[in-house]
């Protein structure tokens, strides 16, 4: 600190020296609710770890030469299997398609209902969803827990939280242990994990994704959503007043008080809000935020606050929905007399939709007409071309042959576009058909080969004539050229 | 300084302030999670400690080593070291198979070419050229003619033993200096030129008459001995095909002269002594592959 800050603090008397550098942890331990959305989060919860933990020991027949696992990501040999779809490396497009699908399918439901994502979806949620219900199962509810804090013995309270420390590590155990399934033939890893003889990578993973999920479910929990996350602040940029989110309705809830004076209000013909201000909505919250605020940042819009607060209107005999999927110009529509609007077809949802249907429509198509066979043609740069004794010309290419299928298969080669064109290939070429060399390439590979092209015509000064490689597979008849250039004097 | 404690409130964010103001505009407290401070702390710990247990800090002629010891020199010779038993099979491989045997099989074929395109970048590219395009002097091994043979055997015989190098067994071939060493007259070799230049058509520059009579004669006495009486040369000798559209030393009727009149012999180094024989056989497989191979 230099003298010019340090007078001018000591003129401040407002200033904090001692101030602490951070913000101490507000433990939240939320209470159980029961109702609508906990049932929705409980099925989404069941069918997305259901699949995370199940997909990878469901089979697809793919023939003999290839693995029959459904979803795999075979990094050794450099593959990516799911159903149907075969990926190679250079076709990680595909991938980069899925990215802005997801990107454009997160603007959407932003444009719709808000933190769908987040709420429902996210893994982060879902996993934190389930520790805290573990917690609750060993350790009770707050309500238990606090008062299971003056009662309990040391032992019973320490037992407890073994059981949960336990039972947390078991479920991040069994996360990474899944994880590293689709990356090797899930029944075969799992007999090698248990007989000790997996390779050490897969060890390691597990215990990497066995820490970060026992640390960020059962201890960071909803900081990893205000403090880690950037969607939260990418969202309030997207939103607009047309869109649903977990809202409270002030216009019904306010002015806000106890049943007893409501009622009393009421009685007296004084108008009262429908917020008894019980505070269950803040304390069923995962993040310990009070929805009454307004939206913001640290909500993820779970709902569980609805199924809290229309619990209590329920039992206080008025109607449901104080807290609901509304949006913000509705409350204030509602405040001066006006009926509300909703309007889901709007500029953003309609063109989200339309480049969710473009990019989708795109990958489809690109699949569709995907071939079951390659070839790449590379010109050697140096030289670009080579007299021969007799005086023809004579380029040289590399030529890289796919076979994406899981059989070998047998293909004709031949080039067009140089006039007299003789074409060589280097190596053992034993065979030809219709007087074109073949070469046969294993199941799933590539094979690349050097390919020489002399013509013994006269060409132009400076020719650059343009060459098609095309390779035909003998068998099936399936041809993919490639285009280049032979290049004279 | 607990004097200057402030409970102020910022009325928009309902956030306290903490006292710090500049024009007007104040500080929100908003401090970090505690986890993220410990997270920082950590990390500073862990930059001490790696500067203690790795090199770190440059000093005047030299830097701080470090207590674990590490050098980035060791953990290159791991990799090579990794690399070179990654590469025994395939070179076990290579050892024991043909040249012949080698090409034919593709997979041997491709290590092969890559081994021998390394070799070739790091010992023949200097002379020859990258793309093995050579230069005036230096052949082209990517075309089809070769002074001391385009076989497989042939091409390894030369890389092996060099042309006139100190090799006992290198290749040995002599253009004598005809005009130098006062052999022909200067007449003589202009009419051996033009006649040579002849033999592959090639065009008479505007102005000069020739006298291919007396050309064939100088060639049949003088050259027909290790080039061929019909100048297709000799593989044994080295001496070049003289009918064909390749020339190392230049077409044109002065180059020509110039080469009966100095003679040529360029000079290739053996390579047996400074290559291991697993080197020179994918270097040979590398250059047959070219193209230039017969």
């Amino acid at each position: 600190m230099n003298m010019a800050t340090k007078v001018e603090t000591l003129d401040d008397p407002g200033y904090d020296d001692d101030a602490p550098l951070y913000e101490a942890r507000r433990k939240i331990y939320p209470i159980a609710v029961h109702g609508t959305f906990r049932r929705i989060k409980w099925a989404l919860l069941i069918i997305t770890l259901g699949v995370y933990y199940l997909l990878p020991f469901l089979r697809w027949d793919r023939g003999p030469n290839a693995p029959s696992q459904a979803v795999l990501v075979d990094l050794a040999n450099g593959r990516f299997y799911f159903f149907f779809i075969e990926i190679w490396p250079q076709e990680i497009y595909y991938v980069t398609g899925l990215l802005i699908l997801a990107a454009l399918a997160l603007f959407l439901m932003n444009a719709v209902a808000g933190r769908l994502w987040c709420g429902y979806l996210c893994p982060q949620t879902v996993w934190t969803d389930l520790f805290q219900a573990i917690e609750r199962m060993v350790e009770g509810d707050p309500r238990e827990r606090r008062e299971k804090l003056k009662s309990a013995t040391r032992t019973q309270r320490a037992f407890e939280a073994a059981a949960k420390h336990a039972l947390w590590l078991m479920v991040a155990w069994w996360t990474g242990g899944a994880w590293v399934l689709y990356f090797a033939d899930a029944p075969t890893l799992v007999w090698q994990l248990f007989t000790g003889t997996a390779p050490l990578v897969a060890y390691l993973w597990i215990a990497i994704l066995t820490f970060t999920t026992y640390v960020l479910a059962g201890h960071m929990r909803e900081q990893v959503c205000t403090y880690m996350c950037p969607w939260p602040r990418i969202q309030a940029a997207l939103t607009d007043e047309y869109a649903y989110n977990v809202t409270y309705r002030y216009d019904r809830g306010e002015p806000r008080g106890s049943l007893k004076k409501t009622e009393a209000l009421r009685a007296a013909g004084v108008p009262a809000g429908d917020c008894v201000d019980c505070r269950q909505c803040v304390a069923a919250c995962p993040t310990g935020v009070d929805i009454r605020l307004g939206s913001q940042l640290a909500c993820i819009q779970c709902g569980l606050c609805i199924d809290a607060c229309d619990t209590v209107m329920n039992k206080v005999g008025r109607p449901t929905g104080l807290i609901a999927y509304d949006t913000e110009m509705n409350v204030e529509r509602r405040l001066k007399g006006l009926a509300p609007v909703s309007k889901i077809l709007r500029a953003r949802t309609l063109l989200y939709s339309a480049l969710i249907l473009i990019v989708g429509g795109i990958m489809v198509a690109a699949l569709a007409t995907r071939g079951s066979e390659g070839v790449a043609v590379i010109h050697d740069r140096n030289p670009l071309f080579v007299r021969l004794s007799d005086g023809s010309l004579r380029n040289a290419y590399s030529l890289r042959l796919v076979n994406k299928q899981s059989m070998p298969r047998r293909f004709a080669i031949a080039v067009d576009g140089v006039p007299e064109a003789r074409l060589e290939i280097v190596g053992g070429i034993s065979q030809t058909e219709n007087g074109h060399p073949v070469v046969e390439v294993g199941p799933d590979q590539t094979y690349e080969l050097r390919a020489l092209v002399s013509t013994a015509a006269k060409l132009p000064a400076n020719a650059s004539l343009p060459v098609t490689f095309s390779i035909t597979d003998v068998a099936g008849g399936e041809t993919t050229t490639a285009p280049d250039h032979f290049k004279g004097p | 300084m607990a004097e200057h404690h402030t409970n102020e409130v910022d009325a928009v964010t309902g956030v306290t302030t903490t006292g710090h103001e500049w024009d007007g505009i104040r500080e929100l407290n908003n401090p970090l999670p505690r986890w993220w401070l410990w997270t920082f702390y950590a990390c500073i710990v862990w930059a001490v400690v790696y500067w203690i247990a790795y090199p770190a800090w440059p000093l005047v002629s030299n830097y701080t080593s470090g207590v674990l010891g590490w050098k980035s020199r060791d953990a290159i010779e791991v990799q090579l070291a990794n690399l070179r038993t990654q590469r025994g099979a395939f070179a076990e491989k290579l050892d024991a198979a043909s040249l012949e045997q080698i090409e034919a099989d593709p997979e041997l074929l491709a290590f092969a070419r890559a081994q021998g395109r390394a070799a070739f970048g790091d010992n023949c590219a200097p002379c020859h050229g990258a793309g093995a395009a050579g230069s005036r002097g230096y052949p082209n091994l990517n075309d089809d003619d070769w002074m001391w043979g385009g076989s497989l055997e042939q091409v390894q015989q030369t890389i092996q033993h060099g042309i006139r190098s100190t090799d006992a067994d290198a290749h040995v071939g002599d253009m004598p200096a005809f005009g130098r060493d006062a052999m022909l007259t200067r007449p003589e070799i202009v009419a051996a030129a033009d006649y040579v230049r002849s033999l592959s058509n090639l065009p008479v520059p505007a102005g000069v008459t020739t006298d291919l009579a007396k050309g064939k004669e100088v060639f049949e006495a003088n050259c027909a001995a290790c080039h061929g009486a019909d100048g297709k040369g000799n593989i044994e000798l080295g001496a070049p095909n003289l009918t064909d559209a390749i020339w190392l030393y230049g077409s044109d009727r002065d180059s020509v002269i110039a080469t009966i009149t100095n003679g040529r012999g360029g000079i290739m180094p053996a390579w047996a002594g400074r290559l291991d024989p697993t080197t020179i056989k994918a270097l040979t497989v590398y250059v047959h592959a070219l193209g230039g191979g017969r």
